[in-house]
């Protein structure tokens, strides 16, 4: 396995408050890896770090390195638009455009070029039958996407962030805001995704990176605390402030 | 028990002082209505005025009204969305950004009349526009700029802030992500605005009076040549809108039948201005729906 | 990264976007800045040749009480005072109406207050000023003149028609600023047993005043720039009245009778523009007061 993401001493400030205090991780290709910690503890501002989604909050300033393929694009010459054109983004709200299904996946492939409707047709239902969402929306897709259901919405928006064939997944808590059977539908998902794509997951729910993750970081007040196997962390832990976390002593 | 007393005394003042307002509402709307509606006829709406004899109609002035606001509509709302855009995305909180800020108010709180004269100054004159409908365009357009401004601004504000954050993660640019995705969701908000606006410029006078001007050339609505001075679309005939009409048959009419004239004249234009009031809320509602698709 | 070099194009094509996209809006609110400059600019000059060509002295013109222009005397005091007289009182007898609607809104009767008078003010709002102005000559003028003495014509008449056209400015924003007070603020005075009027009185008041004050500023500044109205009513006589039922002139009134009728660069036309300036100038303190009360009611 290849580390396709890494970032190395990385560092995020917010004004004069560091969020972030020199983070070294590396993401492996086709993997889970789920970043846990208490609130407040930095996990979500790495995570919009990795696709420099940070950039649009005034006053945050970012140090250190991350590379992707072989490449640091925290530099000031990267393109970040460019760059989030190969990382996709689910958040924790579902956010679908105020448009169609079938204009929601349709969106970005047809901003890079892709003006053929077969095409287009292929793209939509390939990214819809990858997000599991294909055979309930099929019959449907020219409705709004505003008229499904809150765990539909969030698959809807998985695809969406597909249809572009990213390398790269960042979810940011993506299922603690559905219901019980939604989030088992996401999680499958998730597992399935796995197998072409590195995915970075913030999760609060621990039996969640539990089941689906396949590294677990523990941050504490912006530092990484614990990095190792799942398994690892969750049942033998090296840092005893994991070991309270996780065992739901506190967070 | 006095201050039960004086609780009571109090909330009958406020509620008599509210009545009040109602009442010189519908007192007004019934008195323009009752007055107005029965001189308005068909012949009336289109028929041209009369200086001295009785019978005069309001024919030109209504379409001038009609036309003066879909030119300044045309000129208005690329400029007024574009100027809400940039204060809503791109200003970056700072004193240039409260600069811009100030200079929208201070716009929208100039009197009518002295931007009227400003208009006079240098499009009239300077310009060299003379008394046209281009030149009561123009001024119109500043009149109504700060209003485009700030509905748009406001419009673009209320989008919720995830649907520009999904489009930044998609890496689009951020002209795209506010034309293709912050936009048609402002949109229903924008429209409602522009409506309410339209029925401001509808019903202004003061600004006109020295620059569309006060008179009207015999229209010849067989003459489509915006070139020919004869044609209802030639910009740059002078042009005496309702407004203006309604002012003038009250300081200086002299036909028999100037107030009656008035009073239909007023009726048309509050009855105008009620259609822009109801098509703004139903057009709202109605696109907000289809935008959001809840059936 | 690979991306970026097989697409160059896309590269491209979000840059050639941005430009786009800040080069329109920046030229549209450029376009305003420039629009707001030369308004000061054009009208300034022209109003202030009126003292640097016409030598006329700027006391003469702002304190003399004498507008004679075959005299060559152009006291515009009259006019200044006029549209002072007519703001103020149009905002003195607009106020309490106002508050008064905000808190049956507000306070009294929520859900039908916003049902019925929210429109009916909003619809205030929306009725051109000429037809304010019509109503007042063919309904307020003869009323007044049945009851008081004179024409009906005069600084009463002008400052109801005023009073009437700044309502929904005071209302909406009284209205606003009582919407969003923060519930526990009334719910502690309730607690202590105070009545409704009480409550309002010695708590919901003082708290929104600033606002209120913001609303009756801005209406004042509507109602002394308004121009067809006020000049269809107020009778239009060029000297300071003796009584509200005189008839008189304001700013605007003679700037709108006057402008057409008198030649370009003329002294008394002249006088106009320094009139149309003096506007200018009470629109930039109007909106400066309302700076300054906006800071009080934000602490």
């Amino acid at each position: 396995m290849t580390d396709i993401l890494r970032t190395e001493n990385l560092k995020i400030y917010y004004g004069q408050n560091e969020a972030v205090k020199g983070v070294d991780l590396s993401f492996p290709e086709n993997s889970v890896t789920a970043l846990i910690g208490p609130s407040g503890c930095g996990k979500s501002t790495f995570l919009r770090a990795l696709n420099r989604m940070n950039d649009e909050i005034p006053g945050s300033r970012m140090t250190g390195s991350i590379w992707i393929n072989g490449r640091n694009i925290n530099a000031p010459d990267t393109d970040v638009t460019v760059l989030r054109q190969s990382i996709g983004m689910v958040w924790q709200r579902p956010n679908p455009f105020y448009k169609s299904i079938y204009a929601n996946i349709a969106f970005g492939p047809k901003y890079h070029g892709i003006k053929n409707k077969k095409q287009l047709d292929q793209i939509v239902e390939d990214s819809l039958r990858k997000a599991a969402l294909w055979d309930e929306v099929k019959d449907r897709l020219h409705q709004s996407a505003l008229s499904l259901s809150g765990g539909q919405q969030q698959r809807l928006c998985i695809a969406r962030a597909l249809s572009v064939q990213p390398k790269i997944l960042l979810l940011d808590e993506p299922a603690s805001a559905l219901d019980p059977v939604s989030t088992a539908k996401i999680e499958e998902l998730i597992l399935q995704l796995k197998e072409q794509l590195c995915i970075v997951i913030v999760t609060h729910n621990m039996q969640q990176a539990a089941r689906i993750s396949g590294h677990t970081a523990y941050f504490y007040m912006g530092k990484l605390i614990e990095y190792d196997k799942t398994d690892v962390i969750f049942t033998n832990p090296s840092d005893p402030m994991t070991q309270e976390y996780i065992s739901g002593r506190f967070g | 028990m006095s201050a039960k007393l004086k609780d009571r005394i109090a909330t009958g003042v406020i509620v008599a002082f509210s009545l009040l307002i109602i009442a010189i509402l519908l007192g007004m709307l019934g008195y323009i209505l009752v007055r107005g509606l029965s001189h308005i006829s068909w012949d009336f709406l289109t028929s041209v005025p009369e200086t001295i004899r009785a019978g005069g109609g309001i024919g030109p002035q209504l379409f001038n009204s009609l036309y003066l606001l879909v030119l300044t509509l045309i000129i208005t709302i690329p400029l007024g969305i574009g100027a809400g855009i940039y204060m809503a995305e791109y200003a970056k909180g700072g004193r240039l950004t409260a600069a811009v800020r100030l200079v929208v108010e201070v716009l929208s709180s100039f009197p009518s009349i002295v931007v009227g004269l400003f208009g006079l100054l240098l499009i009239v004159n300077t310009f060299n526009f003379g008394f046209s409908v281009l030149s009561g365009a123009l001024v119109l357009t500043i009149f109504n700029m700060p209003l485009m401004v700030r509905v748009t601004e406001q419009a673009f504000r209320n989008v919720p802030k995830e649907q520009k954050e999904a489009g930044l993660a998609m890496g689009l640019s951020h002209w795209k992500i506010i034309t293709s995705i912050l936009f048609p969701v402002a949109l229903p908000a924008i429209i409602t605005g522009t409506i309410l606006a339209a029925g401001r410029i509808f019903g202004e006078a003061a600004a006109l009076l020295f620059t569309a001007g006060m008179t009207t050339p015999r229209l010849d609505f067989t003459d489509w040549n915006p070139m020919s001075l004869n044609s209802p679309i030639n910009p740059m005939r002078p042009a005496e809108t309702l407004s203006v009409h309604i002012w003038k048959v009250n300081s200086e009419g002299i036909a028999p039948d100037a107030a009656e004239i008035a009073a239909g004249a007023s009726a048309v234009l509050v009855l105008m201005v009620l259609i822009f009031n109801l098509l703004a809320r139903w057009v709202g509602r109605l696109l907000y729906r289809k935008f959001t698709s809840i059936k | 990264m690979k991306a970026k070099q097989e697409t160059p194009l896309l590269f491209r094509k979000h840059r050639a976007e941005e430009w786009i996209g800040r080069i329109y809006t920046t030229f549209c609110v450029t376009l305003l800045i420039v629009v707001i400059f030369s308004i000061v600019y054009f009208v300034a000059s022209k109003g202030v040749s009126t003292f640097a060509v016409n030598g006329i002295s700027l006391s003469e013109f702002l304190f003399g009480t004498e507008w004679l222009p075959d005299n060559n005397q152009f006291g515009a005091l009259p006019f200044i005072f006029g549209s002072f007289i007519t703001s103020l009182l149009a905002a003195v007898i607009a106020s309490p109406l106002s508050v008064c609607a905000a808190l049956f809104m507000t306070e009294i009767m929520p859900s039908w207050g916003k049902k019925v008078l929210q429109p009916v003010v909003e619809l205030l709002a929306g009725i051109p000023s000429v037809v304010y102005g019509f109503i007042g000559l063919s309904v307020l003028v003869p009323f007044l003149r049945d009851i008081f003495p004179g024409q009906g014509i005069g600084v009463a008449a002008g400052s109801l028609v005023l009073s009437i056209m700044i309502l929904p400015t005071i209302t909406s924003i009284a209205t606003d600023a009582l919407g969003s007070l923060p519930r526990n603020l009334k719910e502690a005075s309730y607690g202590l047993g105070a009545t409704r009027w009480q409550t309002i009185a010695g708590v919901v008041l003082p708290t929104v005043m600033p606002s209120v004050l913001t609303g009756v500023v801005l209406g004042m500044a509507r109602a002394f720039g308004e121009a067809l109205a006020v000049q269809m009513v107020i009778g239009n006589a060029p000297h300071i009245p003796r009584s509200l039922f005189e008839s008189a002139s304001t700013l605007t009134s003679v700037i709108t009778l006057n402008m057409s009728n008198t030649v370009m660069g003329s002294a008394q036309n002249n006088a106009l523009w320094s009139m149309a300036l003096i506007l200018l100038f009470m629109t930039f303190v109007f909106v400066f007061v309302v700076r300054l009360l906006e800071r009080r009611a934000k602490i």
